[in-house]
């Protein structure tokens, strides 16, 4: 760290210790069984935002779609408790960046592979992201943390091929 | 008797807070600490995810033992491998391509990072271009080598529960082993100055 930039570092809090961190997420795993009875999730509100931004944009297409079409028959499909949840983590993770000093407006990954780089390794991830949860039902924490809680096979399935994959990808492609 | 199944505002913006402000405080935010998990020099996410798996499957178990918990009554993904598994795949190449899961874009974006609204809309495009190839080809796909025995790994093999998570445990002990090792031999864990400041070096 240069000397230069010490007066605004100093104010950034350090991470807490990954076992610190894995209780207090697993404990909060458990609250949301205790409390609803499923897990933790994510991509269950972008599907429901896709949907409610595809009712809006082409109102037909979206009705007449085979996976979205049921999402939009009753009512608005951003009514829901997955929406609430992301909407949450949200507001808590501004909420631990501010105080802890961490929040800073930035194209990160910008330093390492350049501007353009970032945008089109961002898209194209988020791309293959959002078309693989939709294949798996689920993504990193709705089926693989919340489901491997629950010991289902699905979710270890899941996790084995998710850190497979990331390993050889992370080879071929510097993305931040 | 739980669970209570809310499906109500609040229980989903408390879980989700705290959900949010959990992740934030382990560096999940930022796409040069999660990616590192990958390069094999930061074992954070596979330490708390592994931590929180265990302590949540663990409490699972004992409030079921303790008669708290409705057996039946939690929520088991249903054991579709072939979708889980493509699906997997697909999520963990976005994951070390775009720098971000789903969840962690959304701790990423109100840490005040740009590039995870990006992937964001990215996945929006993802789930749009999943609904417009879904069919009768893709469901045949996704219904492949479904376990009939049941979606637990007791049903589906019957492994004891307290013998998965003994191995649960001891793979949890094998990761923080590992992965501490695997550190001090590299640049080790990224730091929240060098994730603040974008830059690992």
């Amino acid at each position: 760290m240069s000397l230069s930039s010490g007066a605004h570092d100093r104010a950034v809090k350090p991470f807490w210790s990954p076992l610190l961190a894995g209780v207090a997420l697993g404990l909060v795993l458990l609250l949301t069984f205790v409390l609803t009875g499923h897990g933790l999730g994510a991509t269950g509100a972008s599907t429901r935002l896709t949907a409610w931004l595809g009712l809006h944009a082409a109102p037909a297409a979206t009705q007449a779609n085979a996976y979205l079409g049921p999402m939009v028959e009753n009512g608005n499909p951003l009514s829901s408790w997955i929406s609430w949840q992301v909407m949450g983590v949200a507001l808590g993770a501004l909420a631990a960046s501010f105080m802890a000093g961490r929040f800073r407006i930035q194209l990160d990954g910008v330093r390492s592979v350049g501007a353009p780089r970032r945008l089109v390794t961002a898209l194209a991830g988020g791309l293959m992201a959002g078309f693989g949860a939709r294949v798996a039902a689920g993504c990193t924490s709705g089926l693989g943390l919340s489901g491997a809680a629950t010991l289902g096979v699905a979710a270890f399935v899941f996790l084995g091929l998710f850190f497979a994959t990331g390993l050889v990808a992370s080879r071929l492609v510097k993305g931040v | 008797m739980f669970p209570l199944n809310d499906a109500g505002v609040i229980s989903g913006l408390v879980c989700g807070v705290l959900f949010g402000f959990v992740l934030e405080n382990a560096g999940f935010g930022s796409p040069a600490k999660l990616t590192a998990q990958f390069q094999l020099r930061d074992w954070s996410v596979f330490k708390v995810m592994f931590t929180a798996i265990v302590v949540a499957a663990f409490g699972l178990y004992g409030l079921k033992l303790a008669g708290l918990l409705q057996a039946d009554a939690v929520f088991v993904p249903t054991a579709l491998l072939m979708a889980s598994a493509v699906g997997g795949a697909l999520v963990g190449a976005g994951f070390a391509i775009g720098g971000y899961c789903p969840g962690t874009s959304v701790v990423g974006l109100f840490s005040g990072r740009l590039d995870a609204l990006v992937f964001l809309v990215g996945l929006l495009l993802g789930t749009v271009a999943f609904a417009g190839f879904y069919g009768p080809v893709i469901e045949a796909i996704m219904a492949m080598w479904e376990l009939e025995a049941g979606d637990t790994m007791t049903d589906a093999f019957g492994i004891p529960e307290v013998a998965m998570l003994g191995i649960l445990a001891v793979a949890l002990i094998a990761v923080f082993f590992a992965g501490s090792w695997f550190e001090r031999r590299s640049a080790g864990p990224v730091t929240s100055d060098q994730a603040v400041a974008g830059s690992t070096n």
